[in-house]
């Protein structure tokens, strides 16, 4: 008896501790791991997303509230046509979750280009959602406002659930982004 | 054990060097030894859990009790992977694109739960320390020389660990040796270097 205890409380203990450590080293690197998934994941999709614009859209971003969760949103201002924010949203692929990074045109809705920043899909067939440039195209000029179908867009071939789960993924954040658009467009005026 | 302290230290750099003498922690070897600067990433990763887990573990000897030895072997690695791949991370995040799914992998490396359980709780604290820093050692060497190979020849360059430099050896006319870079050739290189280790052991 006195055996078992000993072993509960040895191992509770440990993980406790490595618990508490990871916890204190999780916090300490998040601001970091931040800036470098902002430099080398997200920040190729948004410049491609948002290329054009006259302004650093990895600069000037800002956060809002949306319930609980807190979303992030990268402006990119141009010349001749309408502001555009671009933002991470998530869809359910088929090998987890799929990154993807929404340009919208504040003005007309509109989808000024996708890209997918993190994914785990298969390589060579889902993976190709990233590296095609065929399809992410296909997402220009479609309505946020109108749920996207995989038959609109050139789907990725061999990759259905991917490029289905991209669609709905996007489909989606038109939920959010609806419901923050007021707060957007006031904070995209400020940059 | 009338081995000194430095002696459990250079063990580890040829007479037990991991994957070519223990043979051991072969998964990383093959895998992410595509070029210098990923196998001496990965070495290094795997040098700070090796020494870490080993200090602990020899510094908990006579507190865990040695039934559930394995399980607080693999709490006490686990914890120091998952600082390694936040620190990582958080400072070098491309190598850490690179290295993927084999830094949560080092957990299962057999190098490390081999020493802790071989070495690290039966020995003394210091004992422990210098034989992770030696075997840690040897497999970044290990992982740096199966690297080189494989990038000289396949890519014709070495890339520079730490930094964005990548040197070219046989300058641009050289045509690469693809099938080096590739995954058969990861076995191939192995094979031969430890035939190579064998061979030269024996004279010695």
């Amino acid at each position: 008896m006195r055996d078992i205890i000993r072993m509960i409380v040895v191992l509770g203990l440990l993980a406790a501790c490595s618990g508490g450590l990871l916890a204190a080293v999780k916090s300490g690197t998040a601001e970091q791991i931040e800036v470098q998934q902002l430099k080398f994941v997200k920040g190729p999709a948004i410049r491609d997303i948002l290329k054009g614009s006259i302004n650093d859209p990895i600069q000037d971003r800002f956060k809002l509230m949306d319930g609980e969760a807190e979303r992030t949103f990268f402006v990119g201002k141009y010349e001749n046509r309408p502001t555009a924010v671009a933002y991470e949203t998530f869809g359910q692929g088929y090998g987890g979750d799929i990154g993807i990074m929404v340009g919208v045109e504040l003005e007309s809705d509109k989808l000024v280009g996708i890209g997918i920043t993190t994914h785990s899909e298969t390589p060579g067939l889902g993976s190709r959602a990233k590296t095609d440039p065929g399809f992410r195209k296909s997402f220009e000029g479609l309505s946020i406002e109108d749920p996207i179908e995989v038959g609109e867009i050139d789907a990725v071939s061999g990759a259905t659930i991917t490029s289905a789960g991209v669609c709905k993924g996007i489909t989606q954040s038109a939920d959010f982004y609806e419901r923050l658009k007021p707060k957007i467009v006031e904070k995209a005026k400020s940059f | 054990m009338a081995k000194t302290l430095v002696q459990e230290f250079t063990k580890g750099l040829w007479e037990e060097i991991p994957p070519f003498r223990l043979v051991l922690g072969l998964c990383p070897v093959l895998a992410v030894t595509k070029s210098v600067a990923n196998g001496i990433g990965m070495g290094v990763a795997a040098t700070f859990v090796l020494l870490c887990s080993n200090v602990l573990v020899s510094a908990l000897r006579s507190i865990i009790p040695v039934k559930v030895r394995v399980p607080c072997f693999i709490i006490i690695i686990a914890t120091f992977v998952v600082v390694v791949e936040l620190v990582m991370q958080a400072v070098a995040y491309p190598l850490f694109l690179q290295l993927g799914i084999f830094i949560p992998l080092i957990v299962v490396n057999c190098v490390i739960l081999g020493r802790a359980e071989a070495f690290a709780f039966k020995n003394r604290l210091t004992y422990a320390a210098a034989d992770g820093l030696g075997i840690g050692l040897g497999f970044t060497l290990s992982l740096g020389a199966v690297g080189a190979i494989r990038e000289i020849l396949g890519n014709g360059t070495v890339s520079i660990p730490f930094s964005d430099q990548v040197i070219s050896v046989f300058g641009p006319s050289f045509q690469p040796f693809t099938f080096m870079v590739e995954a058969p050739g990861a076995f191939v290189c192995l094979g031969l270097m430890l035939g190579l280790m064998d061979l030269v052991g024996k004279k010695g």
